[in-house]
């Protein structure tokens, strides 16, 4: 019963998104203000009615209803409760529901929160994501349907895949389906403004906070994915450069430059034409991943058992949007007014070149995502195309990006002063520099590459803070003064430069680990130890023990630095006995921002085990960097709220004039 | 500057970089792809020692041998021709004699294939894609790759 009401929802929201996908459209065309203010109402009920369906599958899964097949193949009675919710999305059907419930979530948002958006183009946002949903919906009822039942059900379900039993899943998928589906707004407002042939600032001003919101939870996504698969997984790696990785590095690469070249256009009136397409790439790169990762032309672990109808279908949706959109691009774009004029050294030439960087560096993994799969269906030669391709070609784009990060906020509108923002960036620089001499003496023998990264990251980090020092007078202007002005600051300020601290530190993380990370594989018995990075690792005994759905075979570690010991790590080999398979769960130590990573391989007939052990320096901060850009990003998010609630022309115009000459 | 001179500017350095990054991407192309071989493959194409490659196929049953420090000896087969392998480290949770893998190295002098990564499937349905495909064209595909275990007695309805 619960099954064929989740489905007839479902079917129902199908029905809803074609009504909202056509008669606004009418209606912005014939001027009808009712038939406009369908897409409103719409909008809202096909959320409910989405929402009814996915409440209906997590009911099924939480009360373990075997007759339903999505259920049966990825549940199991004795499954953790917490396990059972999450199952709703660990499988194909569950996810592209999760993704349409989302979807219709943002749908639901603007039509909520647009009320002071013009009424056509609010019409036009909410009809083009209908389309997209109506696509979504069909494609889920007519290849994946989660609700289908089983003639004869079986008493015991298959169990969720092991690996993806873990509390990463739980936060993983929705974060990074935010930040996918999210971008379908800003890509919604595009195609509308494309069919209006009409933009302007009062656009982008519209268009950040959704670009801005779904980044946020992209990057979030994205790092928690990072650091699931570096526990999870039992290698110790955080990042593959796996193109299921690449399908979500690509989007928000884009989505980067899109939030930024958003401001050009807000503050400026320039890179209209450019942000347009922006806002359709990267929409069309996160239609893309959920093609490569849903249609099985990649295997692994994000690839749930797939058949070729889902992936011609997927196939087909990719096309039909990237190529209409695009070609609503090619016909309009030219409509769309040029906007201000600004020199090359300025804001908006400095913006400029973070767009230029960043969209190479997408299209660089781009291309070794997609070379093999296309070099595969043409010749026939399976290639593949690892780490070493990426850190050849996009480390070298991105380094550029890196040093010139500090600079942007320093340079002043329409004009900058080049000089002068290298001035105010000596001490940054200095600092920097020092860094590297340092490092570089005290790890003398090592290569010259990991100090000079480290001390470009620091030049980001301090970099960032220059903008907040000087705009406060810090260390010039009286404490209590500074402390009024930073109070003062818009929000935003304060948001880059978390943002790009941030990505200064999640760098220092990410070269440390390379170079410095120690590791040791060695076959122990009880009492065996084993030197890691200054750390003695000592195996005390294994304990078997029993968990709710599998068996688990516990070492016992303790970790000792200088005779002290300073923590006890368990590591586990689980064996779930349903699906045959068993996981190993890496135990860590943390050490401020460094970690001790213990896992486990084979056991032996003789007692002894397979250990790989790492110390990893400064891990953390790899996943520490982008919570802090997110950060960033959520306080400039508050900062919008501000404008975004203050939409009437005047009272816009003066906020935004106000927050012009302080940024 | 005019405005022409202004978007010259602009089109010039967009250009400049796009230059360095196809330079880049094809210089990274040349280097630093791995090819995907069978064991037949590699015999028949005289891959030469050093050379770093996938080997992908099935361990042959029996032929997993444990050394000393975590050091294996296997037999990777696709049937028609076999390939030794070494590799030294932890083998994944789901390395079975039977099973298909992916492992990436070079052949040495001898003709041993000395693997430094070996991945195997994720879970009990899943190949390596380029195994699959090799396997069901050579025709060592069998059919109970396919199914899932505990799962016989309603397979066609859950499907």
């Amino acid at each position: 019963m619960i099954a064929e009401a989740g489905h007839y929802a479902l079917v129902l929201a199908l029905v809803l998104a074609l009504i909202q996908s056509v008669v606004p459209v009418i209606g912005a065309r014939l001027r009808d203000p009712a038939l406009m203010n369908v897409a409103r109402s719409t909008a809202l009920t096909q959320f409910a009615f989405a929402a009814l369906s996915f409440a209906a599958l997590t009911w099924l899964h939480v009360t373990s209803d075997f007759s339903v097949a999505n259920v049966y193949e990825n549940s199991h009675s004795l499954k953790p409760m917490i396990y059972k919710i999450t199952g709703v999305w660990g499988n194909h059907e569950g996810s592209m529901l999760l993704w349409v419930l989302i979807l219709a979530l943002f749908g639901a948002m603007v039509a909520a929160f647009g009320n002071n958006l013009p009424r056509t183009l609010r019409a036009l946002v909410l009809a083009a994501q209908a389309w997209i949903g109506a696509a979504f919906y069909l494609f889920i009822l007519a290849t994946s349907n989660p609700f289908a039942r089983i003639a004869n059900p079986p008493i015991e379900g298959r169990d969720l895949n092991p690996i993806l039993q873990d509390i990463g899943l739980a936060i993983h998928p929705p974060m990074l389906y935010l930040g996918y589906v999210g971008f379908s707004i800003s890509f919604s407002f595009a195609v509308a403004a494309l069919i209006e042939g009409r933009i302007d600032a009062a656009w982008a001003r519209w268009v950040r906070p959704w670009t801005l919101m779904a980044w946020i939870f992209l990057t979030l996504g994205i790092a928690m994915g990072s650091y699931w698969a570096y526990y999870e997984l039992g290698w110790g790696g955080w990042w593959f450069w796996d193109p299921v990785e690449n399908a979500s590095l690509m989007p928000w690469l884009a989505g980067t430059a899109l939030l930024h070249s958003a401001v050009v256009m807000e503050k400026r009136d320039a890179l209209k034409v450019w942000t347009i397409l922006l806002a359709i790439l990267t929409f069309s790169l996160s239609l893309l991943g959920t093609f490569l990762v849903r249609s099985g032309v990649l295997t692994s672990v994000h690839t749930f058992a797939s058949d070729p109808a889902r992936g011609v279908f997927i196939l087909m949706i990719l096309c039909l949007f990237i190529g209409g959109s695009l070609s609503l691009y090619a016909w309009r774009a030219s409509a769309l007014k040029q906007g201000g004029l600004f020199a090359p050294i300025s804001r908006e030439g400095a913006l400029v070149l973070n767009n230029l960087l960043l969209t190479t560096a997408c299209a660089t993994v781009f291309v070794g995502t997609l070379y093999p799969l296309a070099l595969e269906v043409l010749t026939g030669d399976k290639i593949s195309v690892g780490a070493p391709f990426f850190n050849l070609t996009f480390a070298p784009l991105f380094l550029p990006l890196l040093l010139a990060v500090p600079f942007g906020p320093l340079l002043a509108w329409k004009r900058g002063d080049i000089v002068g923002a290298a001035q105010r960036l000596t001490a940054a620089g200095i600092v920097a520099l020092v860094t590297m001499a340092v490092l570089w003496a005290w790890t003398k023998g090592g290569g010259a590459f990991a100090p000079l990264m480290i001390g470009v990251a620091a030049f980001v980090v301090l970099g960032s803070l220059t903008d907040i020092v000087e705009r406060t007078q810090l260390f010039r202007a009286p404490f209590a003064t500074s402390l009024g002005r930073a109070r003062g600051l818009p929000r935003s300020t304060w948001g880059s430069a978390f943002a790009h601290a941030g990505l200064g530190i999640a760098l220092i993380g990410i070269v440390c680990e390379t170079t410095w990370n120690s590791e040791s594989i060695a076959s122990m018995q009880p009492k065996d130890v084993v030197t890691v990075g200054g750390y003695q690792v000592r195996l005390d005994d294994v304990t078997q023990q029993q968990g709710p759905n599998y068996r688990e075979a516990i070492s016992h570690f303790t970790v000792m630095q200088d005779g002290k010991t300073i923590g006890i790590l368990s590591p586990s080999k689980r064996n779930f006995s349903t699906r045959g398979m068993s996981t190993t769960e890496a135990a860590l130590l943390t050490r401020g921002v460094s970690q001790i990573y213990v896992s486990l391989g084979d056991s032996h007939a003789d007692g002894s085990i397979a250990v790989r052990i790492y110390h990893k320096p400064l891990v953390l901060l790899i996943w520490f960097g982008p919570v802090l850009m997110a950060f960033g990003g959520f306080l400039s998010l508050t900062d919008r709220r501000l404008r975004v609630g203050a939409p009437k022309p005047a009272k816009a115009t003066k906020t935004s004039g106000a927050l012009q000459a302080a940024e | 500057m005019t405005r022409k001179q202004r978007r010259l500017t602009l089109i010039g350095c967009a250009l400049a970089v796009l230059a360095i990054a196809a330079a880049l991407v094809l210089n990274a192309l040349r280097d630093s792809i791995l090819f995907f071989s069978t064991p037949t493959m590699a015999a028949e194409k005289h891959i030469q020692p050093g050379q770093r490659f996938r080997l992908g196929g099935m361990v042959r049953e029996g032929s997993l041998v444990r050394g000393e420090q975590l050091k294996v000896k296997f037999d990777v087969t696709d049937g028609n021709a076999t390939l030794p392998v070494t590799y030294q480290g932890i083998l994944p949770d789901l390395f079975r004699e039977g099973q298909g893998i992916i492992s990436e190295g070079a052949l040495d002098a001898q003709g041993v294939f000395k693997a430094d990564t070996v991945l195997a499937k994720h879970d009990e349905t899943y190949m390596p894609k380029a195994v699959a495909d090799e396997l069901k064209k050579t025709g060592h595909w069998k059919d109970d790759y396919d199914k899932k275990p505990s799962a016989q007695n309603v397979q066609g309805n859950a499907k």
